[in-house]
């Protein structure tokens, strides 16, 4: 063996025959579905929010206009499901880092939920520096 | 093939680096701009985003959860086994992110 290992053709593997609705058998699963459509909203809040951001090639009046449009009830419930789907996000993510990324002090690993509690206070951390430069420097 | 399986390590570094960006800065940025600047909480006149060292960090803030997004849904949808075909649908995904990008940079660069 010349050591570099050689993927198998995908269209010659067997697949099992699955029906589309197999992620809705289990919680479990349920759970890994809307963690994955998670990324569909976080993408579709940065893409407003781009949308916001390029008013201002019109100027702040346009920025202030589009802020206010999205006052109104159906983009509040837009960001509130947003806002869920992020949290679930990182959580989950913090989760899976506890896994993939173990922290090491000297010879032993630190526990799954240490690493996941240190996780979300460097978010929380960062999220209040966030919050008190947006406060300090906006216009 | 051969040349997707190349830049394949490419997609896996920006679908991680985009988790990370959408874990730890997304969420107050839904809460600033969904619900604090719309209701009033927090007045900002938008002045802040024409800041060179912003830019750069609403470029990095935007754009990599573009690529975590495409990663997940390329392979979700593929989970789903809707059928779908592969090779377009990761064009799409993959794509719709470089897009997204080229977009970002254009906006940015003329606020």
């Amino acid at each position: 063996m010349n050591g570099t290992t050689v993927r198998p053709d995908i269209s010659k593997l067997y697949h099992p025959k699955m029906p589309a609705t197999w992620w809705l058998k289990k919680p479990a699963y349920l759970l890994f579905m809307l963690r994955e459509l998670s990324s569909v909203f976080i993408a579709a809040f940065l893409i407003v929010f781009l949308i916001q951001i390029s008013q201002l090639t019109k100027g702040a009046e346009a920025y202030a206009a589009f802020a206010q449009r999205l006052s109104s009830p159906a983009w509040i419930v837009f960001h509130i499901v947003a806002l869920l789907f992020a949290l679930l996000h990182s959580v989950t993510w913090f989760q899976s880092t506890a896994v993939v990324l173990p922290l090491r002090l000297g010879e032993r690993e630190l526990p799954r939920n240490l690493v996941l509690v240190l996780n979300i206070g460097a978010w929380i951390a960062a999220s209040v520096v966030i919050l008190i430069l947006f406060l300090a420097l906006r216009g | 093939m051969s040349s997707n399986r190349n830049i394949e390590p490419l997609w896996w570094a920006l679908f991680s680096a985009g988790g990370v960006v959408a874990a730890f800065l997304v969420p107050i940025h839904i809460f600033l701009f969904g619900f604090a600047v719309p209701l009033g909480w927090i007045p900002d006149s938008g002045s802040l985003f024409r800041h060179g060292l912003v830019k750069i960090y609403l470029f990095v803030l935007i754009t990599l959860p573009l690529y975590h997004w495409a990663h997940r849904f390329h392979f979700t949808l593929n989970d789903m086994r809707l059928g779908l075909p592969r090779k377009p649908l990761a064009i799409l995904c993959y794509g719709g992110a470089v897009v997204g990008t080229v977009v970002t940079l254009w906006v940015l660069l003329r606020i």
